[in-house]
């Protein structure tokens, strides 16, 4: 019992160790496939990062940009809800959904600055009014 | 297998520390793979916190009494559910508990912002990593869940009876999950002050954290009321306990944060005091954990023989001074971008929303820390009870309610008196219709729970416009019969109606505690056999007594040696209604100084209650049978006298049935409590509420909609 409880705790250490040290083994591998540091860290990171390496950005700030772009887009269909609610007037909504699409386009335009591949994509259903209708040229959710 | 349960413990040590330092210096140097390996880090420790906790499991069900939490908590007729839960009946056991869960919903945080907040999750896993690293040297240093006995002892002393009810089995792992899921916005909030970025990302990847601690610690504090409903021989859910009172504490700060987190999220607004919220929330969560370990409370919640207070003392102390550095050394990154546009918009009535439950929260910390505070100081024993916690808080919770409803109806940014008046028309009116019934109905003597059921018809009639409105646009717009537009509306729009359901539950909720409260007839008497009672409209009747002896006959598994009840027949206007069975179990003491026959039923005896409940009333009682009658005594005192410990039981079935033929008059407590079921409804239906605000969009809509939004864009790029 004694030797299967120690060989067991081996085991344990054995797979700790590797769990932990695999990013350290896989940022010490010299690299043979010729795409450089930055592209084998990617192998851990985000695509952002590999992609803003070569562009200089800080991919948090990035992040934070989308992020905040996906709140607006909320923050867009929530103040559609309120109008058709009834919460707010037409003259109220219009002026809010103006103030907070002029913010929404100057987030994409910090976006697309970057010179981001995939372009002002938003995420989690973001982008079109609270009820799922209104825009011509889109398909329902 | 100890000796590999403490091995794992020293070995999550060894992660923990190496994780630290690792997830520091990567953040620090900027070495991407030491951040990672930090992370790693968290992981592992979860792996090897899970083989301890499988140990210590395996060891409850094969009933090896060598670890001494199994002996101490656990026995061979404990059924093999209660030995499963009693693994974190002791002190011991639920620190694994706690650490163990902590490294799965670590892992599970980090997991799900592995691709985000880089700078911010190393920091976070570092302090992640610290609280666990806490617990384990706790269980490694002071209290080792695989300490053993050689030769270990035949037999355990068996579960607390108290602790034998099925609620009690999930709602440790629920309220420790409500806890640990505490410590992530804490450690993910420091995260983001040390490295400067409390942002759009930042509240993003908090919410969802803080919206899951919010869920599972409001399940398990509704469990243990139920507990303590069902099982505690008093009849109520809620006494204002020290420790009930320490895990409220930080579920109304982390109701405060979800609500304020909105603000920052649309305004850029509050973030001083977001971030204040949720390093408030985990330090109060620790300080939960620290009341039950520390040994300064004698309650049924506390792990009396061990006191780890000074430890505790330490970590919150750190936890309260970084606090407090961090948020003033930061205060000019989270000054406001904007300010409130109108007194008159949901911003305002968050805020107001934020300062009652913040208040309130206020109030129970001083209620139950005063005392403890006080009796250190002065060595005098002080005491806050129910009456005073009633005063401040049932008016806090009234105007809590009212802003429920008012929140609803009120526009962001701004709202119009025009639009204000005609959105508040229906729920007013509700509010004034409820008094006019309720006055007619002859409920007027209660004035605050008329205030509560008035506020609940104003938020019932405010919630139920938002959807009746919602619901006929949508259907203005796509011509979806009634159900399909709801369920679009609510899918579409989760957080909001998701919320709104919450609001929903928690005024039902309240509903259920005022008139069970308010309206309650109790009845404590003695009765023979034969005799009745009569309790608000119900008429009580003592059939007859009961009793069992043996595990063998305890189909409840309670584990009581003897247990003896009554047969009640309940009635109204002459009506059957119920039968009710309620009893008290007797338990083996294990002092031989009882004598043979005494040890068998010497020990803490618990009640089990009876009661009748339906969606319009329950009736409950409790039975107190006396068995220090002279006959009752001396065929215990006979039975010590003359029978060796083997052949004991037969004095306990003399004296089952002596009780039987002859039973002494038998105190009991009868209540007759309206609407108490609705107070577990409506915590489901906030449960549920905030399960459909907490669950993400399906991926597929995520894809649709962002290849329409590309689409839309490279069509306005093209025009342009």
């Amino acid at each position: 019992m004694a030797f299967l409880v120690a060989l067991l705790t081996l085991v344990l250490l054995a797979v700790v160790v590797l769990v932990v040290g695999a990013p350290l083994r896989r940022a010490g591998r010299p690299d043979t496939s010729g795409r450089g540091a930055s592209s084998t860290r990617a192998l851990d990171d985000a695509p952002s990062r590999a992609t803003s390496a070569g562009h200089g950005e800080d991919p948090g700030q990035m992040e934070d940009l989308e992020a905040a772009r996906e709140a607006k887009y909320r923050e867009i269909r929530d103040t559609e809800l309120d109008y058709r609610t009834g919460k707010l007037s037409r003259q109220d909504y219009e002026a809010i959904d103006s103030d907070l699409r002029a913010e929404a386009l100057a987030l994409l335009n910090q976006l697309e600055s970057s010179d981001r591949p995939s372009g002002a994509t938003p995420s989690s259903g973001a982008e079109g009014d609270s009820l799922g209708m209104g825009r011509k040229n889109d398909a329902d959710v | 297998m100890a000796d590999l349960g403490f091995a794992c413990l020293v070995l999550a040590l060894v992660v923990c520390a190496y994780g630290i330092g690792a997830s520091l210096y990567g953040v620090r140097s900027g070495r991407v793979e030491f951040s990672e390996s930090g992370r790693r880090s968290v992981y592992a420790l979860a792996g090897v916190l899970t083989v301890g906790m499988v140990v210590l499991e395996v060891a409850f069900l094969g009933n090896d009494f060598a670890f001494n939490t199994v002996a101490d908590t656990s026995s061979r007729t404990t059924p093999a559910l209660y030995r499963a839960a009693a693994v974190w009946s002791s002190q011991e056991g639920s620190l694994l508990l706690w650490a163990w869960l902590m490294s799965l919903w670590s892992s599970l945080a980090l997991f799900l912002t592995r691709k985000r907040l880089r700078d911010v999750a190393a920091y976070a896993t570092a302090i992640m990593l610290g609280f666990g690293g806490f617990f384990v040297a706790l269980m490694v240093f002071y209290a080792n869940p695989f300490q053993t006995t050689k030769p270990a002892p035949p037999e355990g002393v068996g579960l607390d009876p108290l602790l034998r009810f099925p609620t009690m089995m999930i709602h440790p792992p629920m309220l420790y999950s409500g806890y640990t899921l505490c410590t992530i916005p804490f450690a993910f909030g420091m995260g983001a002050l040390l490295a400067r970025r409390v942002d759009a990302d930042w509240i993003k990847a908090i919410r969802r954290f803080a919206f899951a601690a919010w869920l599972f610690l409001g399940v398990g504090i509704l469990l243990g009321a139920l507990w303590s409903y069902s099982e505690l021989g008093w009849g109520g859910y809620w006494g204002w306990d020290a420790v009930e009172n320490a895990s409220l504490m930080p579920w109304l700060t982390g109701t405060a944060f979800l609500h304020s987190l909105m603000i920052q999220e649309k305004r850029g607004m509050l973030k001083v005091w977001n971030v204040s919220l949720v390093l408030a929330t985990g330090t109060l969560a620790i300080m939960g954990t620290f009341l039950v370990r520390s040994g300064i409370l004698d309650s049924i919640h506390a792990f009396g023989g061990h006191t780890l207070g000074v430890p505790f003392v330490c970590l919150i102390a750190v936890m309260i001074a970084g606090s407090i550095y961090l948020v003033v050394s930061r205060r000019e990154m989270l000054r406001s971008e904007h300010r409130l546009d109108s007194l008159l918009s949901r911003e305002s009535i968050f805020l107001a929303n934020n300062v009652v439950l913040v208040g309130l929260c206020f109030v129970i910390l001083w209620g139950t820390y005063f005392p403890l505070i006080s009796e250190a100081l002065t060595g005098q024993e002080a005491s806050v009870g129910p009456p005073w916690f009633d005063r401040y808080t049932v008016p806090l919770a009234l105007i809590l309610v009212l802003l429920s409803g008012i929140g609803p109806v009120i526009a962001w940014r701004r709202a119009t008196l025009a639009n204000g008046r005609r959105n508040f028309l229906v729920p007013v009116a509700c509010g004034v219709l409820m008094l006019v019934v309720l006055e007619i109905a002859g409920v007027t003597q209660k004035p605050l729970a008329l205030v509560m059921f008035c506020c609940a018809a104003f938020v019932f009639g405010s919630i139920g416009q938002e959807f009746f409105r919602g619901t006929r646009a949508r259907r203005a717009m796509a011509g979806e019969p009634v159900p399909l537009a709801l369920l679009g509306l609510v899918r579409r729009n989760r957080r909001r109606y998701g919320g709104y359901i919450v609001h929903i539950g928690i005024t039902v909720l309240f509903v259920g505690v005022a008139a069970s409260s308010s309206f309650q007839h109790a009845s404590q008497l003695g009765l023979r056999p034969g005799q009745s009672t009569r309790v608000g409209s119900y008429e009580i009747r003592y059939v007859r007594p009961t009793a069992t002896i043996t595990p063998k006959y305890d189909e409840a598994h309670t584990g009581s040696t003897l247990s003896l009840g009554a047969i009640l027949d309940v009635t109204k206007n002459g009506r059957h209604v119920a039968t009710l069975n309620p009893s008290e179990g007797f338990y083996a003491s294990g002092e031989a100084s009882q004598g043979t026959v005494g040890s068998l039923i010497g020990g803490q005896p618990v009640s089990h209650v009876a009661m009748d409940a339906s969606l319009t009333r329950n009736v409950w009682t409790a039975i107190e049978p006396d068995i220090e009658t002279p006959s009752l005594k001396r065929i215990v005192s006979v039975g010590n006298s003359t029978l060796p410990a083997g052949e004991a039981l037969v004095a306990v079935a003399y004296l089952a049935r002596a009780y039987i033929q002859h039973p002494p008059p038998t105190q009991f407590n009868f209540l007759v409590s309206p609407l108490v079921f609705w107070i577990w409804i409506g915590g489901l239906i906030a449960a549920g509420g905030g399960l459909i605000a907490l669950w993400p969009a399906p991926s597929t809509v995520r894809r649709r909609v962002r290849a329409r939004s590309r689409a839309r864009t490279l069509r306005g790029l093209a025009r342009a």
